[in-house]
């Protein structure tokens, strides 16, 4: 009787030790939280760092921008990625958190792949999405209902999109999903289809469109004539210190920049030929 | 010098008596932990939710019955956009129609485990059911998105998603707790009932009919109302097949949203502290007491059931 007692007592007390040991040997490490459109490539970045560095290891967890923004004003992570700035936000303070564009990514019309259509206009596309265009016939399409589809409220990828398509017009209520993956799946099996998604989630199971002649490419972003893009932040909790200084300074050193950015789908941000700031002014940079 | 060792031994504390206390002390602590996590969960969300009523100002009623909702953003009047009631449609609708779809099925299945064949029930459906019970409810909405959707398309129009499809994959997943639930109420029939039934002449079909489901149906709404609770609180598979806009649902097969589907696909793009983020716990609020409300009306119609016996 006794004995079984023990057991149950050293069952939680040897999984205590045990991840206790785990947490021993692995040294340093800081923590990464926020945007999904970014995840993935501070994801490799970490990976490639702690092949370096062995026994410092950068954990990235999803979880969105504003996830991101919260838990890095808070300061219960070491870096907070979003696809924001941060003023953008409500209920953030700015003015505390340090900016750093670790890369660019442009958003792109998607539409089911069985529509013919190659092209559309930035009105015609605001006229889609405001729900003042409900069939492909209007466009010279098919006799079909436009189905749109729309990432949740708040998302970042939601935000570059309606700022520079919409343009301050509200979009419509319409079907929302909260990943670009679910996205990609709907808009690849439902006719009629029409949604958006950064460069890097793009596949042949779907279809992208030319927007007032240009095709989404990174070339044209980086001289913004694809004006649908936005720059990738990475933020910090005043200037950082010790591992986060040598990652961040990592993840913009031109081994990452140069290699896992641009082949992930990303655009470096040294490659871009123009600057915008937070209001859209756009410069070009002289180099 | 004998007279005090016995004294001792017998006010000494036995071993036995030693066990008793720590596994009293043991069961107490387990229940005192899973209260105050308990307490600490509804302190929280209650904390969290009611801010946007009484930190936000947002009319209780407004919440419940406005049908736009989009928190980021104030209406001509400068009031916070918070209409709950596309999602609240959309939770009960499911909810309600997934278990009138469920309950024929479930009654069925349970009456011909138990009364018609037993043996095969036994050895083929209870095997089928106790499996469709552990599938996680991803692979319900992967089925649902893949499947349903398509089929919701071709068949009734529109986009697929909707109501309808939301019905069909939460049918499929309430139907082997109900069925499970049912079963039991009917085992729990006395023997001597359907004796009595069959000796009086009656045939097996007036038998079951007239007095084996009659006895037994507290046990059958009890069954029902516990799948409705699960099929309120599902969040993923819902989600995945119901086309999530926060719109008051024209029909079954335009798109709709339910509570659970806002909460997840809210969450990771609101700041805490902010309205938005309030908003949603107002809305986890309402998903936290409504299994409440399912739970009393459990105990009420058990209390009635037990009347009558």
């Amino acid at each position: 009787m006794k004995k079984k007692w023990l057991y149950l007592l050293g069952l939680p007390a040897l999984t205590l030790m045990l991840t206790a040991c785990e947490f021993k040997q692995t040294g340093q490490s800081i923590t990464a939280v926020g945007s999904s459109a970014l995840q993935p490539l501070v994801e490799a970045a970490g990976d490639e760092f702690t092949k370096e560095n062995s026994g410092e290891f950068i954990n990235v967890q999803g979880g969105g921008s504003g996830t991101g923004l919260s838990q890095i004003q808070s300061g219960s992570v070491e870096i907070g990625n979003s696809d924001l700035y941060a003023s953008q936000k409500s209920g953030i303070d700015a003015s505390k958190l340090v900016d750093h564009k670790v890369a660019v990514v442009g958003v792109t019309p998607v539409i089911n792949p069985k529509l013919k259509l190659t092209n559309l206009s930035i009105a015609e596309l605001a006229k889609i999405f405001s729900g003042d265009i409900t069939n492909w016939q209007q466009l010279g399409g098919p006799d079909q209902t436009i189905v749109v589809i729309n990432r949740a409220q708040g998302s970042g990828t939601r935000d570059t999109f309606e700022r520079w398509v919409m343009k301050g017009q509200t979009s419509m209520q319409a079907q929302e999903q909260d990943s670009t993956g679910m996205v990609r799946q709907i808009v690849a099996s439902t006719p009629g289809a029409i949604s958006y998604m950064a460069f890097p989630y793009v596949d042949k199971t779907i279809k992208t469109i030319k927007v007032d002649g240009v095709s989404p490419t990174s070339a044209n972003v980086t001289t913004n004539k694809w004006q649908i893009w936005s720059y990738e932040h990475m933020y910090t909790n005043g200037q950082p210190t010790g591992l986060t200084k040598r990652f961040m300074a990592y993840v913009l050193s031109d081994k990452i920049q140069q290699k896992v950015v641009a082949e992930m789908g990303y655009i470096p941000v040294n490659d871009m030929k123009v600057s915008r700031t937070l209001k859209g002014k756009v410069a070009k940079i002289n180099s | 010098m004998k007279n005090d060792e016995i004294r001792a031994s017998l006010l000494k504390r036995s071993r036995a008596t030693k066990n008793e206390r720590f596994g009293k002390i043991l069961t107490g602590l387990c229940i005192a932990i899973i209260l105050t996590v308990v307490l600490a969960i509804f302190y929280f969300v209650a904390s969290k939710g009611l801010a946007t009523f009484f930190k936000d100002k947002v009319n209780l009623w407004k919440f419940l019955t406005g049908t736009v909702w989009n928190p980021g953003t104030t209406d001509a009047q400068g009031n916070p956009q918070v209409g709950a009631l596309p999602m609240i449609v959309g939770s009960f609708g499911v909810t309600f129609l997934a278990a009138i779809v469920a309950t024929p099925f479930a009654i069925g299945a349970a009456v011909f485990m138990t009364e018609i064949s037993p043996k095969v029930g036994k050895k083929v459906l209870q095997p089928v059911i106790e499996l469709l019970v552990g599938i996680p409810s991803v692979v319900y909405g992967f089925i649902g998105l893949s499947v349903v959707v398509p089929f919701v398309r071709r068949t009734f129009g529109g986009s697929g998603f909707g109501i309808l499809s939301g019905t069909f994959v939460l049918f499929v997943m309430i139907l082997p707790t109900v069925t499970s639930m049912t079963i039991d109420a009917l085992n729990a029939v006395p023997r001597n009932y359907r004796e009595a039934s069959l000796a009086l002449g009656a045939t097996r079909w007036q038998t079951i009919y007239k007095v084996v489901l009659r006895a037994s149906t507290s046990g059958i709404i009890t069954a029902v109302v516990f799948g409705m609770s699960r099929a309120f609180g599902e969040a993923l598979a819902v989600q995945m097949v119901i086309g999530n806009a926060m719109l008051l649902p024209s029909n079954l097969i335009s798109p709709a949203s339910t509570l659970t589907s806002v909460l997840t696909m809210g969450m990771g793009n609101s700041v805490m502290g902010t309205l938005s983020n309030n908003a949603l716990w107002s809305l986890a609020l309402l998903l936290l007491i409504m299994p409440l409300v399912f739970n009393l009306i459990i105990r009420r119609i058990a209390k009635k059931g037990a009347m009558h016996r």
